[in-house]
């Protein structure tokens, strides 16, 4: 094998040849990485035999999702590759309702037979747990689309490109940190591959592509002799793209405040790194430890993403309003009394916040949940009023709506698909208006960009956020950097100090690549789209301290 | 049916290291099988059950090594794994950092991670557990939340260097969230086990029923510093935070041990001098593997002596630049207590606040180890040695570090849930001084 050999193989995961399709005689050979497994004919067949098999068990309605799941993720330090990590999972999980109460199986024997049992245990979990059962499940109804497929638009395949590409392009990053100043720099990069296939007794067969990258690194500036250390982390956002992200251009560079660069659909991760180095060098020298109080605070999009994501997405989650995150994540303080007085002020009149499964580029792009339900877009938050929440197939009854959100995912076949984000996001001011001209009109306050340190309670009130650069504003000028920021505000109270927002030429979208949720604990990906915004009045405390 | 034993294992691990072509290889073998149930609003939501085996084999040429995994075990496959770990080998990067297989390490006796009672937990089990949860609290007029979950298991390990290391191990994982059905009471139980003959889950859903029910209708307290008790699940959810005592960040200037003017608080005093923690797999309480992931020897070892640092963690590349042996990063932690009871330490309690525990708890700053997070499911006010009434949340913003200087009483020890996972601890209910709370939440 030669080294382009290598990079090639080790680029589509180091699994393939190995996996256990007794239904095709062997473990297929490596060449067959580059196609699918499993043909889509051979994956109904498959699927067929779950579906009626749950059927012939007494199941009144059954799923099945075969799904093969490559990641790739690389880890370096300075002038080193780290790490390589290539995984590959292939199964079935299949979900059934017998005697109206739901149950989970997932296998890893994608043959007939080990998908028939599967299926037996699903169906047999469902019958032991319905004596517990207080409420059959209801689902609303959902069209069966036939056989259909979706792709994630991407222009390169991140599994296509030679490793070697990608760890000379984080070691290139690496190298710019340490000449700019940076003491260490650890880089990453995380790419996704779903390759899943759905299948349900209402008449759907779904086979969909789905990609995702996240470039990332955090540089670290010390001063010995003081003892101090500041890191700064990447202003990328991870996407649901290919390897175009990391190829920059110049249309998707947003230049920020104090020789920040920020990024929208492409990402320039060698500038951002030196830009950090100095940045960081800066918060460990001339940097101003903040002075607590209210400020105004200009809030770019990469910032505000995670704000949007933990005080708007999250207690928008219909599972958690009705009690069943209760144990683990929480419950929410949107409640749906709230929601069904149609006036609950949940932001000023400018805060207009929509759930949207089809933005290209975002994490949560798809062309059908796991549930089979096709994606699209509605509002959460109208005119600052509470309008809507995120729900799926089982749960939309409860709300007196009788179709799903689509929000239905799961992170692998071999875990039950539940509700999920979906994008998440603020719509841009309709006027024109630049994050220059915010600055502009802003006395006293902070400008934020990156995302910090975050933490929310469990009903979503009170939070506190801190960020990766912070710059205080003085009438309306840049006053320099600020270390030891964080804010804290109550959701309600935040959302109604919303005073401005650029237009649309400031919207991006910022990435949560990991979100967490369920028992047992499932991620999820997700993006929140926002232009810069400006919140008044909100109370900064800081956080330095010494030990 | 993925339990393999000491021996079964060690005879596919020596087929595999047999196939070896390379200048050597470790060869990891893992299976487990796990199941679990939830409920929420007084009824079951899911269950499940899943089982998986995996081989992975590491193959080196010099400092380039390869690593592919498989889940099937017949030749062909065996002899598959190991070529292709060994042509991903000979094409890697070399890693300047690649340390070569151990040769055999003395693990010493099993520890205590295995219960035959675990191992044979059934559905109706699982089922059971979640009645005796759901059936109380609905006749109290509190809805039930809960989460079971268990896991048999084994984990081994061979190196063509003559290494051979097992362990099988065991655990159930039982919390519970009992809600008030007028919404303004929450109380939080659990358990964590590695033996499930210990388990009551009524016992424990009783608890949660008495703190949401004792929680109803909180009253705002103004937020600052107050001396508080810490339950040990409270108490764990910060300890924890300050395990990571990774020798190489410390060196490298980044990390809360590290020393002004370079070097690491090795040997000083970091906390008050009564604070003791250890590491020890063979702990009865909470017992660990012997050995870790890169095959080390765990030993029984002093984190934190005296309130100074007694040991920090090197990985096998950093010790050999810094010339010191290895230490592996520990399984447990086990932190002294006192005598006192929750019942003595309110009693002695003139002005507090009593911690059933915290969520949400998320780095601001790496330098001090200052968190911030909220309290959650049970926190009371403590005036004249009683609980006096419940009270609202509160957001923190604190350090372990500071913390454990301002240590007031430690009382007895216990094993520990904590909120967001980590090591398993076993440590005792504190009460401490001047902890900073910094504003108030309306979360129930």
């Amino acid at each position: 094998m030669k080294r382009r050999d290598f990079v090639q193989l080790a680029g589509l995961g180091i699994g393939g040849m190995l996996l256990p399709f007794s239904t095709l005689g062997n473990p297929v050979p490596v060449e067959a990485m580059l196609d699918s497994p499993l043909d889509t004919s051979q994956k109904k067949q498959l699927a067929d035999v779950a579906l009626n098999t749950a059927k012939a068990a007494g199941a009144t309605y059954a799923d099945i999702r075969i799904g093969r799941y490559l990641n790739q993720f690389i880890t370096t330090r300075e002038n080193k590759v780290q790490n390589l990590v290539n995984t590959e999972s292939f199964g079935a999980g299949i979900r059934v309702i017998a005697n109206g109460t739901w149950g989970f199986a997932a296998t890893n024997l994608v043959t007939a037979d080990g998908i028939r049992k599967a299926t037996q245990q699903a169906v047999a979990i469902a019958k032991a747990n319905s004596k517990f059962q207080k409420e059959p499940v209801r689902l609303a109804p959902v069209k069966g689309h036939g056989e259909v497929t979706w792709k994630t638009p991407i222009q390169k395949n991140a599994f296509e490109v030679p490793v070697s590409e990608k760890t000379d392009l984080l070691l290139k990053a690496n190298a710019a940190a340490l000449q700019n100043g940076a003491s260490f720099v650890n880089s990453n990069l995380f790419q996704i591959n779903e390759q899943k296939y759905f299948a349900s007794t209402e008449g759907s067969y779904i086979d969909q592509d789905i990609h995702r990258i996240w470039p990332t690194f955090t540089v670290s500036a010390i001063d010995r002799a003081s003892g101090k250390f500041k890191t700064r982390d990447a202003l990328s956002a991870p996407m649901g793209m290919g390897y175009e992200y990391m190829i920059p251009k110049a249309e998707d560079k947003v230049k920020g405040i104090a020789g920040t660069m920020l990024y929208r659909n492409s990402y320039d991760i060698v500038e951002d790194a030196a830009i950090a180095a100095k940045q960081a060098k800066e918060m460990i020298t001339t940097a101003k430890s903040v002075e607590p109080g209210k400020y105004d605070l200009v809030l770019e999009p990469n910032h505000l993403g995670l704000t949007i994501h933990e005080s708007v997405g999250h207690p928008l989650e219909l599972d958690r309003i009705l009690g069943y995150e209760a144990n683990y994540a929480g419950t929410s303080f949107a409640s749906l009394e709230k929601l069904k007085s149609g006036n609950f002020k949940y932001g000023s009149n400018l805060v207009n916040i929509f759930a949207d499964k089809q933005q290209p580029g975002s994490l949560g792009a798809v062309g059908y949940d796991d549930e089979g339900v096709k994606s699209r877009r509605w509002d959460l938050i109208k005119d600052g009023i509470f309008v809507n929440v995120q729900a799926i197939r089982d749960q939309v009854h409860m709300l007196g709506q009788n179709e799903s959100h689509g929000c239905c995912y799961s992170q692998s076949w071999s875990d039950v698909q539940f509700q999920r984000m979906p994008n998440v996001s603020l719509a841009p001011g309709k006027d024109p208006y630049s994050p220059e001209q915010m600055i502009k009109d802003v006395e006293k306050g902070i400008y934020i960009a990156g995302r910090g340190s975050f933490s929310i309670d469990q009903q979503r009130y009170n939070f506190q956020f801190g960020g990766t650069v912070f710059y205080e504003i003085k009438n309306g000028q840049i006053a320099g950097m600020l270390n030891d920021v964080a804010y804290q505000s109550n959701t309600q109270e935040f959302w109604n100090s919303c005073a401005k927002i650029c237009d649309e030429k400031d919207y991006r979208l910022f990435g949560s690549f990991f979100d967490g949720k369920g028992q047992p604990s499932q991620v999820s990906a997700v993006s929140h789209g926002s232009a810069t915004t400006r919140f008044n009045g909100v109370n900064v405390i800081n956080t330095g301290r010494t030990i | 049916m993925a339990i393999l034993s000491k021996e079964e294992a060690k005879k596919i691990l020596e087929k595999v290291i047999s196939l070896s072509k390379a200048d050597g290889c470790s060869v990891t073998l893992n299976g487990n099988d796990r199941g679990n149930i939830r409920y929420a609003r007084n009824s079951v939501s899911t269950a499940g059950e899943n089982s998986n085996i995996v081989l992975g084999v590491q193959s080196y040429y010099g400092k380039k090594s390869g690593s592919a995994t498989i889940n099937e075990f017949d030749d062909a496959s065996l002899e598959k794994v190991v070529r292709r770990s060994e042509e991903l080998a000979k094409l890697a990067p070399e890693n300047p950092e690649f340390m070569d297989p151990l040769p055999q390490q003395n693990y010493g006796p099993d520890s205590k991670t295995f219960s035959e009672a675990t191992a044979n937990i059934t559905p109706d089990f699982r089922a059971q557990a979640a009645a005796d949860s759901i059936n109380p609290a609905a006749a109290k007029d509190v809805t039930a939340a809960g989460y079971l979950e268990d896991s048999r298991g084994f984990s081994c390990m061979m190196t063509s260097k003559g290494l051979y290391a097992y362990n099988k191990a065991t655990s159930v994982d039982f919390t519970v969230t009992m809600r008030s059905n007028d919404g303004t009471g929450s109380g939080w139980a659990a358990a964590d086990l590695n033996d499930v003959s210990k388990l009551n889950a009524a016992d424990i859903s009783k608890i949660a029923i008495d703190k949401a029910l004792m929680s109803r209708n909180a009253k705002a307290i103004e937020p600052g510093k107050y001396t508080v008790i810490l339950e040990p699940s409270a108490g764990a959810d910060l300890i924890r935070l300050m395990l990571n005592m990774n020798a190489r960040q410390a060196d490298e200037g980044r990390s809360f041990l590290s020393k002004k003017g370079g070097g690491t608080k090795l040997g000083e005093k970091l906390v008050d001098e009564r604070v003791n923690i250890y590491t020890d797999p063979w702990s009865e309480d909470v017992p660990a593997s012997p050995w870790s992931g890169d095959g080390l020897a765990r030993k029984k070892m002093d984190l934190i002596r005296n309130g100074a640092v007694a040991n920090l963690i090197y990985d096998r590349y950093w010790a050999t630049q810094k010339n010191v042996e290895a230490v592996p990063f520990p399984g447990n932690a086990i932190m002294d207590g006192g005598s006192a009871s929750l019942e003595d330490m309110i009693k002695d309690t003139k002005k507090g606040i009593l911690v059933t525990r915290f969520w949400y708890i998320r780095p601001v700053d790496p330098q001090t180890l200052l968190y911030t997070g909220l309290t959650r499911d049970g926190t009371f006010y403590i005036e004249n040695g009683k609980i006096k009434h419940p009270i609202k949340n509160f957001r923190f913003n604190e350090s372990p570090i500071i913390m454990l200087n301002n240590l007031e009483t430690l009382g007895q020890q216990k094993r520990a849930v904590t909120s967001e996972g980590g090591t398993n601890v076993y440590i005792p209910y504190m009460k401490i001084r001047d902890f900073t709370f910094s504003s108030l939440s309306d979360a129930v």
